[in-house]
């Protein structure tokens, strides 16, 4: 396919890994920060191309993963409403909260639609106008912008059984306190190139000057991650600490304006607790104050405010990089997709599902 | 009846939609049984009006049953009567069988539109055709609305079966040649571009097809057929994980030989969803000794369903149950089937 298939190129995959070979004398660890390039490196087996001396450690930029439980059994109590239509992206459905999940809720007659885009919960609202429509507005700054549209249309066109249950995260603050963590592993970034096609990635560059890390903005086919690595390897090398653009393609150093607007215009900076993380101050997205009679909370009453206990699930240390999927006991014992312990099990951009899709229980034991 | 000539028949004015007397057994069952199914489907066994079908097979005989639902029930490419029809006649062809006869369940909702069911049961009847099959027997039941999402249908196959041994996930080998019959993805695609609330325009037809003539070919020109296998809902992923699993055998594939068409591949990319897990109608795999494996392959490229054959792997005796995918770039991973339902991700 054009456009995509000269970034899986097998020849300039292991011109790549040779380079990166080339380039790395000492032992170096590098965070990819998004779910989708944890995906994408299991997937193609991108780490098994690489030298013994680079590690890669999967960052939390999982949406479901960090979706706190309270707003996963706010989404549940919501769809459970007679007359309330509850819509949400397909891979939160599986996602459980502290006694069910959205699929369940479906199962015992909660109307919980699927849907691609918010634009289309919006259309939904304006076809059952008796209906109170409710968008679970979940994802990072790469979601953020649709989200905030569909909540100033609603506002614009005067929808008015529409409102957004919403949890929104920003990827910087997780950085940083992956960084100030005391058990931080971390000495590089592959930031991720979705969020920063949004926000651009000036907003990187004051954290690698203040924490020496160097920082690549990192596209999701096996050549941009190949490439990625190479450039934060030759910095580790050279003692640099700066951000580089490595997914120029669809990058820009500002973002993208009219998206940045949108989410301004709409959202504020929040407070946020992340699933297994804990909270993170200015961390998140809430509505803004002209637009919090879109707030689901405000017709439904607040989220929780407890914090989770995932039992024996260690996601919270698997989205810091802290622990590898297979260095959990439970991993593919008592934790498997369709019986998940947590969150970083179901999605598809959870690294725990992705490590015990392609690479298999028996070949991560014995790894 | 004049195949050729056959043409929906117009419901009767009143009976637009179906309703509860329709499954009654009473005037309005035979008025919709005369009207629609008999038109289409009669044959010298279902004209004997009687409870069941007399039917004569000679030697071993293969028998499948099969339930279809699927929504929207018109889709690109078929609908469910195609679907219900193929699905079955293909489930004969795996077991090595020349497809004969089928009887076909239909389950109701009060409400669905008798335009819709007409239009259904003219398609089971092209796809008979094609296939060469009857329906010898049948029955109609309607249920209350919300009791169904507007038509299920069950059919059951019987056919002779023609292969010289018993075909099946047993007879595979170590050193088994893996051919795939054709690009992957395609219904499963359809039906969910077709399904209301994912609307994107894909162009992307359904696959569903009958596989008999090939498998026959097969089977006629003496190539030693250890296993046939229909990719259906599991996808590439789920056929070759239950084929690996029930035989105790490794299996490794290339991804690269893995067809999958321009229009599926980005769609995929956009949905997030890995083409080897998702449903076809109308491709296969068959598990051939390495050295009648080229020549398998040549016959099944005779035939349009299976133009695009190719051989995609082999077995070993390796893990038991063991998929492995050689990548694009060299890495290889490991297939597994679908956990639970196929849900598109966030970003």
């Amino acid at each position: 396919m054009k456009y995509r298939d000269e970034y899986r190129d097998p020849v300039a995959a292991a011109r790549l890994a040779e380079a990166i070979a080339g380039v790395v004398a000492r032992p170096w660890t590098i965070m990819e920060v998004c779910g989708g390039q944890t995906h994408a490196i299991v997937r193609y087996g991108i780490d098994q191309l690489l030298p013994p001396e680079v590690t890669l450690i999967h960052g939390p930029g999982c949406p479901v993963c960090v979706t706190p439980v309270d707003y996963i059994d706010k989404a549940i109590e919501i769809a459970g409403r007679p007359g309330t239509i509850l819509c949400s992206f397909g891979d939160m459905l599986r996602v459980p909260g502290s006694a069910s999940d959205l699929q369940s809720a479906r199962a015992g007659g909660g109307d919980v639609r699927v849907v691609y885009s918010p634009l289309d919960a919006l259309e939904i609202a304006r076809r059952n106008p008796e209906r109170e429509v409710v968008f679970f507005a979940v994802g990072f700054e790469t979601t953020a912008p649709a989200n905030a549209m569909a909540a100033f249309q609603a506002r614009r066109t005067g929808i008015a059984n529409f409102s957004l249950l919403v949890s929104h995260v920003l990827v910087p603050p997780a950085m940083i306190a992956i960084l100030e963590s005391p058990a931080n592993r971390v000495q590089a970034f592959l930031a991720a190139g979705h969020v920063c096609t949004i926000m651009g990635f000036e907003e990187y560059e004051p954290l690698a000057r203040r924490y020496r890390v160097p920082i690549v903005v990192t596209g999701f086919e096996p050549l941009d991650i190949l490439e990625g690595v190479y450039l934060c390897v030759r910095q580790l090398e050279a003692g640099r600490a700066e951000v580089e653009n490595q997914y120029a393609r669809s990058v820009q150093r500002s973002g993208n304006a009219a998206a940045q607007a949108m989410m301004t215009d709409v959202f504020r900076v929040v407070r946020r607790r992340w699933r297994g993380i804990g909270e993170i101050a200015e961390s998140g997205l809430g509505l803004a104050e002209a637009y919090r009679a879109y707030d689901a909370e405000e017709r439904f009453g607040p989220v929780g405010q407890r914090d989770a206990d995932d039992g024996e699930c260690i996601a919270g240390l698997v989205l810091c990089g802290e622990r590898k999927p297979p260095e959990c006991p439970a991993f593919g014992t008592r934790c498997t997709p369709e019986h998940p312990l947590g969150v970083t099990m179901v999605s598809s951009e959870g690294a725990c599902a992705a490590y015990y899709r392609y690479r298999g229980v028996a070949s991560v034991a014995a790894e | 009846m004049d195949d050729i000539a056959f043409s929906c028949p117009v419901p009767l004015p009143g009976d637009e939609t179906i309703k509860l007397a329709h499954g009654g057994g009473g005037r309005a069952t035979e008025r919709l049984l005369n009207s629609i199914f008999r038109p289409a489907l009669d044959g010298p066994e279902l004209s004997r009006r009687h409870d069941g079908a007399h039917l004569d097979l000679n030697g071993p005989v293969a028998m499948t049953t099969d339930s279809h639902v699927v929504s929207p029930l018109v889709f690109p490419g078929g609908d469910i009567g195609s679907l219900a029809v193929n699905g079955t006649v293909n489930d004969l062809a795996m077991c090595g069988a020349r497809p004969a006869f089928l009887s076909a369940a239909f389950i109701l909702e009060e409400g669905l539109e008798t335009a819709l069911l007409a239009r259904v049961v003219a398609s089971m009847r092209a796809a008979a055709l094609a296939a060469g099959v009857r329906v010898v027997t049948g029955d109609l039941k309607v249920v209350e609305r919300g009791k169904a999402d507007g038509l299920f249908i069950t059919t059951t196959g019987v056919g002779t079966v023609v292969a010289p041994r018993a075909i099946g996930p047993q007879g595979v080998q170590p050193g088994d040649a893996v051919i795939l019959s054709g690009d992957i993805g395609r219904h499963g695609i359809a039906i969910m571009a077709a399904r209301e609330g994912l609307g994107f325009e894909s162009g992307i037809e359904s696959d569903c097809a009958p596989l008999s003539e090939p498998v026959l070919a097969l089977l006629a020109a003496g190539v030693d057929v250890h296993c046939l296998r229909d990719l259906t809902r599991g996808g590439l992923a789920g056929g070759l994980v239950e084929i690996a699993e029930t035989s105790g055998l490794s299996i490794t594939i290339e991804e690269q030989v893995v067809a999958v068409s321009e229009p599926v591949a980005a769609a995929c990319e956009v949905l997030g969803l890995d083409p080897f897990q998702v449903a076809n109608e109308g491709r296969f795999l068959a598990f051939v000794p390495a050295a009648e494996a080229a020549r398998a392959v040549d016959i099944l490229r005779g035939y349009p369903v299976s133009a695009g054959a190719a051989i995609i792997g082999t077995v070993t005796a390796g893990v038991a149950g063991r998929v492995s995918s050689r990548g694009l770039i060299g890495g290889t991973r490991v297939l597994d089937m679908l956990s639970g339902e196929q849900l598109p991700r966030i970003c």
